[in-house]
């Protein structure tokens, strides 16, 4: 179990810098390409949301230099970077994927759309060849894991998200949301969401805006809304009380001179914007103008920790969860380990099996069908009785800490060293996905 | 007799006073329902002492004393309103205090400074008071709405999720207590400076318009109309506001301070 893993998160490191490591989805096959072809990296997958950047890989001796990679990567420094990354191994690894992709290390705990963004970056990774064995056994565990703690824990039933939030933080600010307008800008799956519950708490009309005008379309009709077109973006924003905005601009889009114009054509009527994209689209300079209140993804989680507390108790349930599946894939693992060597034994004291069989026909002339049959039990019962204590205690060994010793020993022992170890059998490989 | 059902008014606006200190820092619902109750109260006793003090037959416009006790009663009365309206107690923050201090002058026992002793046009005088007093209470609660704008303002701008000050209503909320309050004052207090210039005037035959009182008073006078225009015209809110409401405010309680100072207002003794 050579599992490593990098990365910063909501937790460890600022919007500042989380959106200077973001990848966008179009470069992530590359990055995990360049990830699997670097030095001591057997396989490698990369985890870019809003809230989390982290290199997952399956390491050669257990000791690559991710720190490099990242630096090379995002050509950045030592200094910039390193105070805010994170690192585990082999157990604390697995332990760590399964707390993401069971959404207990999410901004808000229990949240669903964390499962299906390592879903996609799962398959974007195995897509390219970077992702084969055992990346690909860990993941599929991690998303079994994950069902099991959302079928066996109400972690993730309650309503508190990053749109009951904005709905909360817009009703501090309007009081009624009645008649208030939202405008949406770059259709993402959240912003739909934090629009859908301001509608249903009375907001009035909506605007959709994107860069693609189709989607633009598509969404407002949903809300039985209007289309704008991006361009037209700045002339129509005043006309919004709330913002939600997620586009993948590289640069913020809303700057203090837009908020100026804004509030001007507003007559300084308060506006609110709920800026959930990384890079953020709001300029922090905007938000500090009276009038402008611009909360992003970092400042959504500081007014949702304050309801993770009710969650508590859930995630404590989910936390003995994750413990008892990480020793059972350990376990699992481990005996994947010890396969390669039974069947390696098993086919070593064949072949001396039929070595013998072939010499005493040899020497014995012409064997009767019966003499055949007789001999043949004799060597198979022989070899089975032999080979019965080292299998059960390769097998039972396997689940303790000295299974890599007794691997050992008797692949010495037997000299199966010079032999090449089978891959364990593809059954395998299915039982541990569910 | 009056001045006794005064004192207990004051008792009850200090539980009052209490509640706007600790409001500040925690939220309590049985708190504020208290406060509430302890300050209609207080409201009742001193409007008892307000009556008592008029079917007295001593002159109850006369002295400062009772101009702030009237003053308290006004600020308390639209403190209440607000609370009809809009269900919140927080407005109290600002509110109480002011009311518990006006109470507190005009209960101490010590001889009032009188404002005037004979006036002919009785029926303006009353006018002069009621009118100006109604603007002077609005201006207290638009200024209280202001102070409360900022702080909700501020608490939303810094982002931190905090049971601090969390009893304040929607920023919208405070903004429209504020914007009322001002639109509401801003005639009473017009028609107040009006009437005690049209009294001055023929009292004395003229105005001086270097007294102190009447130069305040018209100086707060013209922040009150710039507040009001700046609003209507470009809708100031948040910092701006508040600064242009304390400024009006301050204005008022100087103006309101030059009668310790000011002759106009002693006309009668002339």
């Amino acid at each position: 179990m050579r599992f490593q893993l990098i990365g910063v998160n909501h937790k460890s490191a600022p919007v500042e810098v989380r959106e200077r490591l973001a990848i966008p989805e179009s470069r992530l096959p590359d990055a995990c390409r360049e990830l699997a072809a670097y030095p001591g990296i057997e396989e490698g997958m990369v985890i870019s949301t809003c809230n989390r950047v982290e290199v997952v890989t399956h390491t050669a001796n257990g000791h690559a230099d991710l720190r490099g990679f990242l630096h090379e990567h995002f050509r950045l420094t030592a200094a910039d970077l390193d105070e805010h990354l994170y690192e585990f191994r082999e157990k604390d690894a697995v332990r760590h994927i399964f707390r993401v992709a069971s959404s207990l290390d999410s901004m808000v705990v229990g949240e669903a759309q964390i499962l299906g963004q390592v879903k996609e970056a799962y398959a974007t990774a195995r897509a390219v060849g970077a992702v084969r064995g055992q990346l690909d056994q860990l993941f599929s565990r991690a998303f079994a894991v994950a069902k099991r703690v959302r079928t066996e824990t109400s972690v993730g039933s309650s309503s508190v998200s990053i749109a009951s939030v904005a709905v909360e933080l817009a009703k501090k600010i309007f009081g009624s949301l009645e008649g208030k307008t939202v405008f949406i800008v770059g259709a993402g799956k959240m912003s739909e969401l934090a629009a859908r519950h301001l509608m249903a708490h009375g907001c009035a009309s909506i605007f959709v805006s994107n860069r693609t005008y189709e989607r633009a379309i598509g969404l407002a009709e949903k809300f039985n809304g209007q289309a704008i077109r991006f361009d037209d973006l700045y002339a129509t924003c005043d006309r919004a009380d709330i913002v939600i905005t997620s586009t993948g601009s590289p640069h913020a889009i809303f700057r203090r001179e837009h908020g100026e114009q804004f509030l001007a054509r507003r007559k300084n009527r308060p506006m609110f914007f709920i800026d959930i994209a990384v890079p953020r689209d709001v300029s922090p300079d905007m938000a500090k103008l009276d009038g402008i209140f611009a909360y992003d993804i970092d400042d959504l989680q500081q007014a949702v920790s304050s309801h993770v507390a009710d969650r508590r108790k859930e995630a404590e349930l989910a936390e003995a969860i994750i413990a008892s599946e990480v020793e059972r894939f350990e376990a699992r693992l481990h005996t994947l380990d010890v396969v390669p060597t039974i069947v390696s034994l098993q086919d070593h004291l064949e072949t001396i099996r039929q070595a013998e069989i072939d010499r005493a026909r040899g020497r014995m002339g012409q064997l009767t069908a019966e003499q055949e049959i007789a001999l043949e039990a004799l060597t198979r019962g022989i070899i089975n009785k032999v080979m019965h204590t080292p299998i059960t205690t390769l097998k039972t060994a396997a689940k303790e800490s000295e299974a890599t010793t007794i691997v050992e020993v008797v692949r010495r022992l037997f000299n199966l060293h010079n032999k090449e170890a089978p891959q364990p059998a593809k059954k395998h490989e299915e039982e541990t996905r569910d | 007799m009056s001045l006794l059902w005064l004192r207990f008014a004051l008792g009850c606006y200090f539980i009052s006073l209490i509640y706007a200190f600790f409001a500040l820092t925690r939220t309590s619902d049985l708190f504020s329902r208290i406060a509430l109750h302890a300050a209609s109260l207080g409201m009742v006793f001193h409007f008892v002492s307000l009556v008592e003090l008029f079917l007295s037959g001593q002159v109850v416009w006369a002295s400062v004393h009772n101009g702030e006790s009237l003053l308290a009663f006004f600020s308390m009365t639209f403190f209440m309103i607000v609370y009809a309206i809009y269900q919140t107690t927080s407005p109290g923050v600002v509110v109480f205090p002011i009311v518990f201090f006006l109470t507190f002058v005009a209960a101490v026992d010590q001889q009032p400074v009188l404002l005037t002793q004979y006036v002919s046009h009785k029926g303006w005088l009353v006018a002069h008071i009621i009118l100006i007093f109604t603007g002077y209470a609005a201006l207290v609660l638009s200024f209280g709405a202001s102070l409360l704008y900022l702080l909700q303002e501020r608490r939303l701008k810094s982002k931190k999720p905090t049971s601090l000050i969390s009893f304040l209503p929607a920023l919208e909320v405070i903004d429209q207590i504020g914007y009322r309050s001002l639109l509401l004052g801003f005639p009473f207090m017009t028609l107040g400076l009006l009437t005690g210039t049209i009294l001055a005037a023929t009292t004395y035959g003229h105005v001086d318009f270097l007294d102190p009182v009447f130069l305040l008073s018209l100086l707060m006078w013209a922040v009150y109309m710039l507040m009001v225009f700046t609003r209507w015209n470009s809708g100031w809110r948040g910092r701006r506001a508040a600064v242009l409401a304390t400024f009006a405010f301050f204005a008022a309680i100087v103006a309101w301070a030059a009668n310790y100072f000011s002759a106009i207002h002693r006309f009668a003794a002339s």
